[in-house]
């Protein structure tokens, strides 16, 4: 009795952080795809990148992953902003969005997991940081600072996008976006600018969450697929474009996996996401905050 | 009358391209052969549903390891059923699983859809990962018989002889869909759902029928699998690569018409089977991967498109 | 009794807090030319897409030729002869023009078997030429003007052989003598038969149609008779000065 109520407690309170962290993973496509309508699926391959980014400053020069991810924020954001002048040209303003944009996010997905499998191969990457082996305890409860560190960073990076979001021009322009571009335009904005720069900052922070990822666990190119289905299920279930939603949404799944895991094995984790996305889709695809 | 002359063509060539390949009488050829019909066979099946109707399946790994794991079951009780039977109970297992699926989700839009089909992929992966009876992930053997059963020569011929007959009853399909009430229905759900249904097209049950058609045929893909590869695990049969050529095939062949994924399936197919054994099968997957993103930006209505102008 | 065509009781519909469509009754007999007028948000859009299947209404009852239409989905109310035209057309972009009416032929054709088994491109030429077509029957819609765009519409509403045909703001931005083209185009349907519902913002052309008129405001009926007499009524006066 005594055993399984402290590996329940354990359970839901490393489930609680890994939630927080998904939402870090998750914010990025909550942007892209909640709020500028694109269907990003190679946003958890720019993770991984940034996850190899953090490693690369960590292992050759010996700085902490997450400062350096911050620090190469606006590599990152560059990076979308390019991303989202291809895809405006060649699929945006064609009208041909559906199709042809998914394929193309696919293409980028696979291109990216190939070209890292070539530069650094298969093994697992690790970061070495004075907090990753440390633990709190509280009683029965241990809170890994592996875990604990992540979902702070996580939070702040919420918390900040959701400051600018509601409090600069830029961020309520690009809330006003997704729901009435001519009303922007009126405004003075002009939408595509808006757009690229929302999208610029959905992959700034794949930067970040790639850097608290690989502190979280260790890291090689194909670990980006068990990602696409849980950042989807996330924005589904909490609403797309909602951020609270998205925060609530993760911390529900992060806890399902990890009662899963602990429970059944963690060879069933994968599904608990697919199933659960499958099922919203079905039952109430507006998620549980979603508008319509 | 014009579909059975097609069939009828199809089987001649397809009996001259078997032909040619005892001609040359190497080994090589059956089993490169057999990967490049599989993918005849997968790039058709994925533009009905795809490029015909509009709907992107990512989840192509799923149908196709559904069809593979189908017969690795098959083999463990009734071993022994002819090959072509196995193929049937794939495809209907697989088909059945695509109705499910899109029942769920086809009345979402276009892009939940697509992504519900990524989520199918991981999901029976685990489920078959997690199935000791199959193996689970340590994989499952099968035994290769020597000899084919219905003519002289090796097993690996009579498999090449199986995906060829495949390759023509799915591409006759596919052609005479295109020219076919269906089709036209199909087009016009592609085109504009809406205006489709103003139209009095019973959208949903057309898209189920794309769907079940689209998973059926990748399932009976996917049945002959084990015994060309005698060892099947889920990483290799659920592997990405499958998900991303299928879909890279018909975008680069052109996925207006059933030709485009024939010209795609044969081009890339043969290019990955030259490029594996002289660079590195990782090299040529990245190659797919630029193709894919080159044409789907520069050519979107791929190499037959192109020819069209 | 029997020859009510349309029969709409308390239909009402809701976005949230907004009340697009309250309490909106019609009867529409066969072989009537209906016009519906009302300021732009007053609901003629929510009226058209609940009865033709596209939203479902949240109260109210919808009777088309006997028949309760609850429950049917857009293509099934097609097939039972209610059809409409798009207020911006939307043909098929990647199909010609022939076959942009040749969908709805094949597909109307599970329930009307005879006449369109039998010789669907000849249906669709005859459907062409009617608006004038004819000629570009082998072009895509992307090569049409905007008044050809809203020909093509219409034929392919009238593609499936509809008993009562909604013209949603077909005459929408074109020129007088395109309205008089368009306008002509519907009194000749009407003539074969097909019971018609206007809606249009342009007042000559809706007078010159309407045997009767309804005016819509703000998602309630004001007014339903004789259009001569509907214009004159103070509330409908007000409701377009108004606006």
């Amino acid at each position: 009795m005594d055993l399984s109520i402290d590996l329940l407690g354990n359970a839901l309170v490393s489930g609680l952080l890994l939630g927080g962290f998904y939402a870090a993973v998750t914010i990025g496509v909550s942007i892209s795809f909640g709020m500028l309508d694109i269907v990003n699926i190679a946003h958890p391959a720019f993770i991984i990148l940034g996850s190899y980014t953090a490693y690369i400053a960590n292992s050759a020069f010996g700085f902490d992953p997450i400062l350096s991810s911050i620090v190469l924020l606006p590599a990152f954001y560059l990076l979308g902003v390019a991303i989202y002048f291809v895809y405006d040209v060649s699929f945006e303003r064609r009208g041909d969005a559906s199709i042809r944009g998914l394929a193309f996010f696919f293409g980028l997905l696979f291109i990216t997991e190939v070209t890292l499998v070539l530069v650094f191969g298969v093994d697992y990457r690790l970061v070495d940081a004075p907090y990753v082996g440390l633990s709190f305890h509280f009683g029965v409860i241990d809170l890994p600072l592996r875990l604990l560190v992540p979902f702070l960073v996580s939070l702040a990076l919420i918390g900040t996008l959701q400051l600018f979001m509601s409090y600069t021009f830029i961020g309520r322009a690009i809330q006003a976006v997704a729901q009435d571009p001519m009303a922007l335009r009126l405004m003075g904005a002009d939408p595509s600018r808006i757009k690229r720069i929302a999208f610029g900052i959905s992959i700034a922070s794949a930067s970040i969450a790639g850097a608290i990822l690989i502190i979280i666990q260790p890291v090689e190119p194909s670990i980006a697929r068990d990602y696409i289905g849980r950042i989807f299920a996330i924005c589904v279930m909490g609403g797309l474009g909602s951020f609270a939603g998205t925060v609530v949404a993760a911390m529900i799944l992060g806890i399902m996996e990890s009662l899963t895991s602990t429970f059944y094995g963690p060879s069933w984790s994968p599904a608990v996401a697919f199933g659960f996305l499958l099922i919203t889709l079905a039952v109430r695809p507006a998620g549980l905050f979603g508008r319509r | 009358m014009r579909n059975l002359r097609f069939v009828l063509l199809g089987l001649m060539v397809a009996g001259a391209t078997f032909a040619v390949a005892r001609l040359i009488d190497n080994a090589y050829v059956f089993f490169a052969g057999y990967v490049v019909l599989q993918y005849v066979v997968l790039a058709t099946s994925w533009n009905i549903l795809g490029g015909y109707t509009g709907y992107v399946n990512f989840g192509t790994a799923a149908f196709f390891a559904l069809g593979a794991y189908t017969t690795v079951v098959l083999h463990k009780t009734v071993p022994l059923l002819p090959l072509p039977a196995m193929m049937v109970v794939g495809g209907l297992i697989s088909g059945t699983v695509g109705l499910g699926m899109g029942y769920l989700t086809l009345r979402l839009r276009g892009t939940f859809f697509s992504i519900a089909t990524l989520a199918m992929a991981v999901v029976a992966q685990t489920l078959i990962t997690n199935w000791n009876f199959v193996g689970g992930s340590r994989g499952a053997y099968i035994i290769r018989p020597a000899n084919s059963p219905l003519f002289a020569g090796d097993y690996i011929e009579y498999l090449f002889v199986v995906m060829l007959v495949l390759a023509v009853i799915s591409v006759s399909i596919s052609r005479a869909i295109q020219h076919s009430r269906l089709g036209y229905g199909f087009s016009a759900i592609r085109d504009d759902e809406q205006a489709a249904e103003a139209s009095g097209v019973p959208t949903l049950r057309l898209k189920l029928i794309a769907t079940a058609l689209s998973g059926g045929l990748m399932g009976m893909a996917g049945a002959p699998l084990p015994y060309y590869v005698t060892y099947l695990d889920p990483a290799s049969g659920f592997s990405l690569s499958y998900a991303v050529n299928t879909i890279a095939m018909p975008l680069i062949g052109g996925t207006a018409t059933w030709l485009g994924p024939v010209i795609g399936a044969i081009l890339l197919g043969t290019l990955q089977q030259v490029a594996t054994v002289t660079i590195s099968s990782a090299l040529s997957l990245l190659l797919v991967g630029l193709l894919l993103v080159g044409f789907v930006i520069a050519a979107p209505k791929g190499i037959v498109g192109w020819f069209k102008r | 009794m029997s020859d009510i065509l349309l029969s709409v009781a308390g239909l009402g519909k809701r976005f949230g807090g907004f009340v697009a469509l309250s309490d909106f009754d019609l009867h529409v007999k066969q072989g009537d030319r209906l016009g519906l007028i009302g300021p732009n948000g007053s609901g003629k859009s929510t009226l058209v897409n609940c009865l033709c299947g596209t939203l479902r209404n949240d109260t109210g009852q919808v009777t088309f030729s006997g028949q309760k239409l609850d429950g049917l989905s857009a293509h099934q109310r097609t097939r039972r002869g209610l059809s409409r035209s798009f207020q911006l057309p939307r043909p098929f972009p990647t199909l010609t023009l022939a076959d942009n009416v040749r969908v709805p032929i094949l597909y109307a054709a599970d329930i009307k078997p005879d006449r369109f088994r039998a010789n669907p491109r000849q249906r669709c030429e005859e459907l062409l030429d009617m608006v004038g077509l004819l000629p570009k029957a082998n072009r895509l819609p992307t090569d049409l003007t905007q008044i050809e765009m809203r020909k093509l519409e219409l034929a392919r509403a009238m593609a499936s052989e509809p008993r009562l045909l909604i013209a949603d703001e077909a005459m929408a931005g074109l020129s007088h003598q395109e309205v008089d083209d368009i306008l002509a185009l519907l009194m000749k349907l009407n003539a074969q038969g097909v019971t018609i519902i206007m809606i249009e913002h342009i007042m000559r052309a809706v007078l010159a149609f309407s045997q009767r008129l309804v005016v819509l405001v703000a998602g309630r009926k004001i007014a339903d008779g004789n259009p001569t007499d509907v214009i004159r009524q103070p509330d409908v006066v007000a409701a377009y000065l108004g606006s």
